[in-house]
C-alpha cells in the first residue's frame, strides 16, 4: 500500500508539479509529520498505521495552511484520507489553501477504521492506496437520541463537567483556521481570569463548527478526557444538512453561515 | 524550506507526556501530542500545548546571572557554580547540614532528580529534599 504512495509522490517530483510533499515518517519509532522536500527521503514515509488503523492521524491540512503561507512561492502535495479531502474541499472554501497549490494524494481507510469513525465516505474521491470501503451511519448519535430530553442533557452535562481545559479540541483542529479566536479575546475571556464556565466552551466551539466541522474526529482523540465530542458535531453537521440542505465537506458551495463576501 | 517534528517528552511535570515541536526553518513553531505515545496517547494538558513558547522567549534565561549589591550581573558557569559551591559549604559549617534544603524539579530527568537526592544525602549531608510538585 505504502508503495503506491510513494509512486506517486515520485510522480509528482518527477513532473515538476510539487516542490515538496507534506506526510508522516517513521522517527524513533513514532509516526510524526514530516515535509520531505525530494523523493530520496520516502524511504522513511509512513501512512500512519503505527498500531491499527488511524493510530497515527495528525492534522496534516492545519500544518499545511501554515507551510503555504510561509513559502508563498511553492506548490505542495499532502497526504489525505476521505476526512482530509472533505477538509482540504471545505478549506478552499473558505479561502485558507489555495487549490492550484495543493495536490491531494489519497489513501482509502481500512473497514475498521471507518467503523470506528463512523464515516460516511472512508475515502477520497481519487486514491492511489487502500481498498473502497462502504460509509457507515452516525450511530453513536442516534444512541444519544434514544435517551430522553432531561437523561441528555444531564449526560452531556456530565460529559462536559470531564473537560480540563487543555483546548486541545481547539488546537489540533485543522478546521479552526480563525485569526482571531473567541478564546483569545480578552473582552470575551480574560486573560489570567478563570475559563468560561460549562457548557459555554463547548456549546460556542459547537456552534463554530457548524458548516465547517468536516468530521475527521482528531478533537475527540486529543480529548484527556475522553469527551464524545465527535457525537455532537456529527450531530451538527446533521443540523446543516436537513435545515439548511448543507453537508459540510461534501459540497463546493459555500456555507449558508458564510455571508462575508470573503474571508482571509 | 524545512518542516520536521522533534518527538521529545513534555518538561513541565513529571508525567512524562511525549509531544512532537513542529520545527520551521530552524525555528520551533508548534507542538502537538504524540499520537503513539503510549503515555499520553495523543492526548496533552494546556500546559503541554504550550511548551514551545518559552523556546525562544526573549525573556528565558541564558546565562547564569549573580546577585551584587541588589542587582544581577552576568556571569560564567565556572564562577556561577563557584560561588554556589563555596557558600553551601560555608553555611554547612557554620551551620550544619540540616541548614540546607534542596527542591528538585518535575522538569527534571528521572536520573538527574536522583542525583539530586545522592548530592543533598551524600555531599550535604541532610535529608531536606523535597520537589516542586508538593510545594
Amino acid at each position: 500500500m505504502i508503495d503506491h504512495v510513494k509512486k506517486r509522490v515520485e510522480e509528482l517530483f518527477d513532473s515538476g508539479k510539487i516542490d515538496a510533499f507534506l506526510g508522516l515518517k517513521l522517527v524513533s519509532g513514532h509516526v510524526v509529520p514530516y515535509l520531505f522536500d525530494k523523493k530520496e527521503e520516502l524511504e522513511n514515509l509512513s501512512i500512519g498505521d503505527h498500531r491499527g488503523a488511524g493510530d497515527a492521524r495528525y492534522p496534516l491540512n492545519k500544518i499545511l495552511i501554515r507551510l503555504c503561507r510561509e513559502y508563498a512561492d511553492k506548490r505542495f502535495a499532502v497526504l489525505v484520507r476521505g476526512c482530509d479531502e472533505r477538509g482540504l474541499r471545505t478549506l478552499f472554501i473558505w479561502n485558507q489553501l489555495d487549490p492550484q497549490r495543493v495536490i491531494p494524494v489519497g489513501i482509502a481507510c481500512p473497514d475498521e477504521l471507518a467503523r470506528r469513525c463512523e464515516c460516511l465516505k472512508p475515502y477520497p474521491n481519487e486514491f492511489v492506496a487502500g481498498e473502497k470501503t462502504e460509509g457507515v451511519g452516525f450511530s453513536m448519535v442516534r444512541r444519544w437520541e434514544s435517551l430522553s430530553l432531561s437523561e441528555r442533557f444531564n449526560g452531556w452535562m456530565e460529559e462536559f463537567l470531564k473537560c480540563i481545559k487543555c483546548y486541545g479540541c481547539r488546537n489540533i483542529c485543522p478546521m479552526c483556521f480563525c485569526k482571531e479566536c473567541s478564546l483569545e479575546t480578552d473582552e470575551l475571556i480574560r486573560r489570567g481570569g478563570f475559563p468560561p464556565e460549562i457548557p459555554i466552551f463547548h456549546l460556542v466551539r459547537a456552534g463554530h463548527m457548524a458548516g465547517r466541522c468536516i468530521d475527521c474526529g482528531l478533537c475527540e482523540e486529543a480529548c484527556p478526557a475522553g469527551i464524545p465530542l465527535r457525537a455532537l458535531y456529527k450531530r451538527v453537521f446533521e443540523i446543516m444538512r436537513d435545515e439548511f440542505q448543507y453537508e459540510t465537506g461534501y459540497t463546493d458551495s459555500k456555507s449558508p453561515l458564510n455571508v462575508g463576501s470573503s474571508i482571509t | 524550506m524545512e518542516y520536521r517534528t522533534v518527538p521529545t517528552t513534555c518538561t513541565y511535570c513529571g508525567c512524562g507526556c511525549s509531544l512532537l515541536l513542529e520545527v520551521i526553518d530552524g525555528m520551533v513553531v508548534g507542538t502537538l501530542p504524540s499520537k503513539s505515545s503510549p503515555v499520553n496517547e495523543g492526548s496533552l494538558c494546556i500546559k503541554g500545548w504550550n511548551v514551545h513558547e518559552f523556546i525562544h522567549s526573549p525573556g528565558r534565561l541564558t546565562r547564569p546571572l549573580i546577585k551584587e549589591n541588589g542587582s544581577f550581573r552576568e556571569a560564567t558557569w565556572d564562577e556561577a557554580l563557584d560561588l554556589v559551591a563555596s557558600r553551601l559549604k560555608e553555611i554547612k559549617e557554620r551551620y550544619g547540614s540540616d541548614s540546607i534544603g534542596v527542591c528538585a524539579s518535575a522538569k527534571l530527568t528521572n536520573e538527574e532528580n536522583y542525583l539530586i537526592q545522592k548530592f543533598v544525602r551524600a555531599a550535604i549531608g541532610t535529608n531536606n529534599v523535597d520537589h516542586c510538585a508538593r510545594l
